[in-house]
């Protein structure tokens, strides 16, 4: 178990990182989310020891870790850029760590050459070990490294946005495989990344990090579902947010935004949050929103009047585009509000209408799909 | 080929031809001042030496003959020593200082480099009269020992090997500071951290990961500190009193001394051999040479 306490870091006269607290679990796959800037990457960097902290500790199964130079540390690391060797094969940048380590030695030649040969099979290279680098794809030399991290078999596995220079097509089987690798191996990797898709994709837990700071730490689906704070709730997934007054009545919230009918809202008063008055936002994320044509059907319209269920605004189709599996759009709803909603593709050989661009249109969403923040009450994450 | 391969050779060719008339008129004077003299410098190497110092037109390979002599052996053999161990010490006493300037920050960085520079384009007699003036008698250091009442030869002092070394090595010490640092300007810092993450000492990260990755650097450096120090003879007669024989002395010996024009000329052909050979041993040795950067591929 990795555990940080009080991890402080300032560079000359900028503080990156007020004071960091976590703890990793043995075997887990912790991600680093935020954005660029947030003291992610320095956090990292000062796990891995190429990175002094000005204070605080570290310490790996109980034992301290904070003054030890990156050599002496059992943890290895996989580079943005990769960092390979471009004068060394395949083979040698993979066989560099064990080269250089008293296990490795004691290895000899043949059990070296295996034990490499096999790092290099299990990120399906075995073709490419007398290549060098530069000969090699983006994706390819993404293995290399990693294959270069685990040969040294490390207590813990650090990736540094490892799949950030790699094309969408390539990122998505690469997740798969670094999930893969990860049960294959047993260890603990810890994942620094920008890219919410990814670190929701790949982590077991994910910490979402802000100027320096724990916005939440908590697994995927809860940090998706139940965002902590405005912040996580934007920057992890999309959706409309709204500035208003909040008044709390009996189970639900009201909440007063300039330009638009009141709105109503659950916030996760469920999940024990209280609902506060005075200033909030209100945020509603794209697949919770229907956009509906007027008078589409008889269902519709009961639903629209059910007021205890629904939020229902209408507006005029500023935006169609095209996403993956679905129609995304931008309905303008006046006074300069613009809410991002979903729409099905149209089943093929249907008969049904899919609004079209400067279409008025209902929104609908649920009341239950609102997520409510409270200015001053953003509580943290524990 | 595919159409796109096609287009850029196209491309390529049209922007060389474009290239090429701005290029003529360094080509021609290149040709006229370089190429056709080294050509006349060639064929009067293969000429008699007239009783008055001129030439007989007359081909023969006696000059060539006497170059096999063991005293010009031993001035080659003088000169090869002068130039290798001043690339060496260049090379030593570069690197630390390239290194600096390529790891400091950028305002540090220019100051650096200007103090590289300055010596080096101050005029080269007015840094060696520096130094005769410096070590030599009534000069600072040998006034300092004499009131100290330390003992010693003051004309052993004044000229002596060491002192040559040194005014060499000041003088040709820009040449392989500034390719050292262009190569570690560009070499990538991440490979020192990821050879740190695998647990390579810094011994092994200076001489397995940075030197093979500037290797074209440190053989570009050693050939502009080797190539000029064969030649070179101003600096030894100077600092270390004309006691050795050098290639640069003989040379210029043979064209005004003994008027042997024709054997100086075979002399400077040999050279000019000399100094295309030593760049390319220079190179095979440093940047060719696949197993002195511990490749052990399978």
């Amino acid at each position: 178990m990795l555990e940080l306490k009080n991890i402080h870091k300032r560079f000359a006269s900028q503080t990156v990182l007020p004071s960091i607290n976590l703890s990793i679990k043995e075997g887990e796959f912790f991600g680093l989310l935020g954005p660029s800037g947030c003291g992610k990457t320095t956090l990292l960097r000062i796990i891995a020891g190429l990175e002094k902290a000005t204070s605080g500790s570290m310490s790996f199964n109980g034992e301290r870790m904070e003054h030890l130079a990156p050599q002496k540390r059992p943890f290895n690391m996989v580079f943005q850029r990769y960092a390979l060797f471009p004068h060394l094969s395949v083979f040698d940048n993979v066989a560099f760590g064990p080269r250089m380590t008293e296990q490795g030695k004691a290895w000899g030649p043949t059990r070296l050459k295996e034990e490499v040969r096999a790092a290099i099979k299990l990120v399906g290279l075995a073709d490419f070990e007398l290549r060098r680098p530069d000969t090699l794809s983006g994706g390819q030399q993404q293995r290399v490294a990693l294959a270069r991290a685990i040969v040294n078999r490390p207590k813990m596995l650090l990736l540094d946005e490892p799949l950030s220079a790699l094309d969408k097509k390539m990122r998505d089987q690469m997740q798969h495989e670094l999930r893969l690798l990860h049960k294959q191996v047993g260890i603990t990797f810890i994942l620094v990344t920008h890219d919410q898709e990814e670190a929701l994709a790949l982590s077991d837990r994910i910490a979402v990090m802000n100027k320096g700071a724990m916005e939440q730490i908590s697994d995927p689906v809860t940090l998706y579902q139940n965002p902590a704070t405005l912040f996580v709730a934007d920057f992890v997934g999309e959706g409309t947010v709204w500035e208003g007054e909040v008044e709390k009545k009996s189970q639900e919230a009201s909440i007063k935004i300039e330009g638009l009918p009141v709105l109503y809202g659950q916030g996760h008063e469920a999940q024990g949050q209280a609902i506060h008055q005075g200033r909030g936002a209100l945020l509603v994320r794209p697949e919770h929103v229907e956009i509906i044509l007027p008078g589409e059907d008889k269902n519709n319209e009961e639903k629209n009047k059910d007021s205890s269920l629904y939020n229902c605004l209408q507006g005029k189709v500023a935006t169609r585009t095209l996403n993956m599996g679905h129609f995304e759009y931008h309905v303008d709803l006046g006074h300069g509000h613009i809410m991002t909603g979903q729409h099905a593709l149209p089943v093929i050989g249907s008969r049904s209408v899919i609004p079209q661009e400067g279409q008025d249109v209902l929104v609908r969403f649920q009341k239950h799909h609102t997520h409510l923040f409270f200015e001053g009450h953003e509580a943290l994450a524990q | 080929m595919s159409s796109d391969d096609k287009r850029d050779k196209r491309g390529l060719k049209i922007f060389k031809n474009r290239l090429n008339w701005p290029g003529v008129p360094a080509f021609t004077w290149f040709f006229i001042f370089v190429f056709l003299p080294t050509l006349i410098v060639l064929v009067l190497s293969f000429m008699k030496r007239g009783t008055y110092g001129g030439i007989e037109w007359q081909g023969q390979w006696e000059n060539y003959g006497r170059l096999w002599d063991t005293t010009y052996f031993k001035i080659f053999w003088e000169s090869l020593k002068l130039a290798s161990s001043t690339a060496t010490l260049c090379f030593l006493l570069g690197f630390p200082v390239a290194w600096a300037i390529a790891t400091v920050g950028q305002r540090w960085r220019n100051i650096l480099l200007l103090m590289i520079a300055i010596p080096f384009l101050t005029n080269l007699m007015i840094r060696v009269y520096a130094i005769k003036v410096l070590m030599g008698q009534d000069g600072p250091i040998q006034w300092l020992l004499a009131s100290l009442g330390i003992p010693f030869d003051p004309f052993q002092l004044s000229q002596n090997k060491a002192l040559v070394i040194y005014g060499m090595t000041t003088t040709y010490l820009p040449f392989m500071v500034f390719p050292l640092y262009s190569a570690l300007e560009k070499f990538d810092f991440g490979l020192v951290e990821a050879a740190q993450d695998l647990r390579a000492s810094s011994w092994t990260i200076a001489t397995k990961i940075i030197l093979p990755n500037i290797r074209q650097g440190v053989a570009n450096g050693l050939i502009l500190v080797f190539v000029p120090c064969m030649g070179e003879f101003v600096i030894p007669d100077l600092l270390g009193g004309a006691k050795v024989m050098l290639l640069g002395n003989v040379l210029t010996e043979q064209f005004l001394k003994f008027r042997h024009w024709p054997f100086g000329a075979a002399i400077s052909c040999f050279l000019i051999m000399c100094l295309l050979f030593f760049p390319w041993l220079i190179n095979r040795l440093v940047v060719g040479n696949k197993k002195l950067y511990g490749e052990k591929s399978p």
